[in-house]
């Protein structure tokens, strides 16, 4: 399975400023392969995010592409895209992203109680485990710290078992330790269980898990880096 | 975790906002449902006096305001007498267009050693009555004989037991349908029976302003007017050719007493709608500023893998739950306000009152829950769409 995005830009309209509108991306092509981990690097506002939410179909791009294998999401409808990106794409989003009437638990199971009801149950207890948020899977998200959130998260798209994996700042809220927890199961998924893994951020710890390094800048990949 | 309970988790996890949300659909309710209640039973008492009237006319004595009294007794349940002599009786019969025509005797009994209760007595000419007759051969098929009484719904004395009037014991032997109106509080018996009891009370000093027997007065005569007549007209002859009686059409004290029913029903009917439109506006602003509570909550959602269709329907399915409770609430609220208090209503409102059937009470419950529920639901119809085409992307951007 590969995520293809061709030629996207992203223009975002001001109402006021120099320019009626800004790029945040464009034109960037890029291929998500399974068995790979893809990192990509870029300082703030470079356009890593919303080249992130463009891959998952969250964000329509103003131009461009992005395939599934042979699908193209955005000319798919709704309902298609939303249960395509429940079954197959698992996004971690920047900053808080739990249902806050949802115990973590509750919160791990709810993509896969979307459009089946599948028993995620081993899963989720593997990935709360491995991730150190066991203890806590009958507390509100109110009651987590940002490193605990941002393993609920992850939990929550590792349990669901998606074949892509995109993951925007993943690390950014955790300290070494879960850094480097993190990073291996990230690197399992893409070694061991063939997924194909994109991991945005800015800090260098996740380079030694990368199988490909890109760098972002002002909306363009400057250029591709080939780890061995 | 079923696949439906994030609806029931967000409204029991959030519960102020659930409460808010059913306080608001309960108010909606208990104004449809209590206010329909009201005006129906305000509507039944009317049709009921219609019923239980059924005379075209009625003349009564023209001394001591006696319309008016007579108003109070059928309405109300105030005791009250007024006498006139039995021979107009035969003058108003031989008056042109008079197809049938009987007489009542009044007797009110008193608060004190001589009688159980204060009561209305109200004697009928068996043979010619036609307006309490039917009543009580709902409940009871047999001529009442001497001493015995047929009593209102609303006097406390059951069959089999006496009540005591003016020192005569008299034995109960059926007890009448509620008409919601001042008939209900009142004692029913023969014409023999009450002259009977007029002496009784003349007996124990009671002075009932009667000269000469008891068997030559009576209270009211109750006329049924041939089909090719006019009742106002046929009263208006009685007026003129006849002295000291007032012959009133039961039209015109029926208008009088629809008029205040009217008057009473359009407040209650703007009450309803000021109520249900303040509420529907409440619901609106609450849904509405739910719109920015939710907007990353609901970003997350569709990041997971909801569709807009998902979305709202959920949204929708939140309301509707919450609608329901508050229904429900609203109903049973109006049940504890309106129907343990029927007489309390009642005597404040100064008009007839007859609570309706138990299957136009369900239906008005039905009516209350369905207006509640598709009111609830279509003001979160706008929060559901607005919500369903929040921007994930953009949102999630923009920040925790």
């Amino acid at each position: 399975m590969e995520l293809r995005a061709e030629n996207v830009c992203m223009r975002f309209f001001r109402k006021r400023g120099e320019a009626n509108f800004f790029e945040a991306v464009c034109p960037v092509s890029l291929t998500l392969k399974s068995g790979e981990l893809t990192v990509l690097k870029g300082k703030s506002g470079s356009g890593k995010t919303t080249l992130t939410h463009i891959l998952a179909g969250l964000l329509r791009p103003t131009e461009g592409n992005v395939f599934l294998d042979q699908t193209n999401l955005y000319a798919l409808s709704d309902e298609t895209l939303s249960e395509l990106r429940n079954k197959k794409i698992g996004l971690v989003p920047q900053g808080r992203s739990a249902v806050d009437t949802l115990t973590v638990y509750e919160n791990i199971l709810l993509p896969g109680l979307l459009y089946s009801k599948a028993d995620n149950s081993p899963e989720a207890e593997k990935w709360m485990e491995i991730l150190g948020i066991v203890d806590l899977r009958d507390a509100m998200p109110a009651e987590l710290s940002g490193g605990e959130l941002r393993r609920l998260a992850i939990a929550r798209v590792l349990t669901n078992g998606p074949q892509v994996i995109l993951a925007d700042e993943p690390t950014g809220d955790l300290d070494d330790e879960n850094t480097r927890k993190v990073l291996s199961a990230f690197h399992a998924c893409a070694h061991e269980e063939n997924k194909a893994v994109f991991i945005v951020t800015h800090e260098n710890d996740a380079l030694e898990y990368a199988d490909r390094v890109l760098t972002m800048d002002n909306g363009r990949i400057t250029f591709p880096l080939f780890v061995d | 975790m079923k696949r439906t309970s994030p609806v029931i988790k967000n409204l029991t996890r959030k519960s102020g906002r659930t409460t808010a949300l059913v306080l608001l659909t309960a108010l909606l309710a208990l104004a449809v449902f209590g206010g329909s209640i009201v005006i129906l039973s305000l509507r039944g008492g009317l049709n009921s006096l219609e019923n239980r009237l059924g005379a075209d006319v009625i003349v009564v004595p023209s001394t001591a305001r006696s319309k008016t009294n007579l108003e109070q007794i059928l309405l109300q349940g105030t005791t009250g007498y007024f006498y006139m002599d039995r021979e107009k009786l035969d003058k108003i019969i031989a008056t042109d267009g008079v197809e049938s025509a009987s007489a009542q005797l009044f007797l009110a009994s008193l608060r004190a050693s001589c009688c159980s209760v204060p009561v209305q007595v109200i004697g009928f000419d068996q043979a010619t009555d036609f307006t309490v007759r039917p009543w009580i051969t709902e409940s009871y098929s047999r001529t009442l004989n001497e001493k015995e009484v047929a009593v209102g719904c609303r006097v406390s004395a059951g069959i089999g037991e006496s009540i005591r009037i003016y020192g005569v014991n008299c034995p109960v032997v059926a007890r009448l349908a509620e008409t919601g109106t001042g008939l209900d509080t009142a004692v029913y018996c023969s014409q023999e029976t009450l002259q009977l009891l007029l002496d009784a009370a003349r007996d124990l000093g009671h002075d009932l302003k009667i000269s000469g027997s008891s068997e030559n007065v009576i209270s009211a005569v109750y006329i049924k007017v041939r089909d090719d007549y006019d009742a106002q007209k046929v009263a208006d002859d009685i007026n003129i050719h006849i002295r000291k009686v007032e012959a009133v059409s039961t039209k015109s004290m029926l208008t009088g007493v629809s008029d205040s029913l009217k008057a009473v029903s359009g407040t209650i009917t703007w009450l309803i709608i000021a109520l249900w439109i303040l509420a529907l506006v409440i619901l609106f602003i609450v849904f509405a500023m739910m719109v920015n509570e939710r907007r990353r909550e609901l970003a997350v959602y569709r990041l997971l893998g909801m569709s807009r269709k998902m979305l709202s329907s959920m949204i929708l399915k939140e309301a509707l739950l919450c609608s329901l409770a508050g229904a429900l609430c609203g109903v049973a609220l109006g049940s504890a306000l309106v129907f343990p208090f029927t007489t309390l209503i009642e005597q404040s409102l100064k008009l007839p009152y007859l609570t309706p059937a138990a299957g136009t009470i369900v239906l008005c419950a039905a009516l209350a829950l369905a207006v509640t529920v598709i009111s609830g639901s279509a003001a979160s119809l706008r929060t559901a769409r607005k919500l369903s085409r929040v921007d994930p992307g953009t949102t999630l951007r923009e920040g925790a």
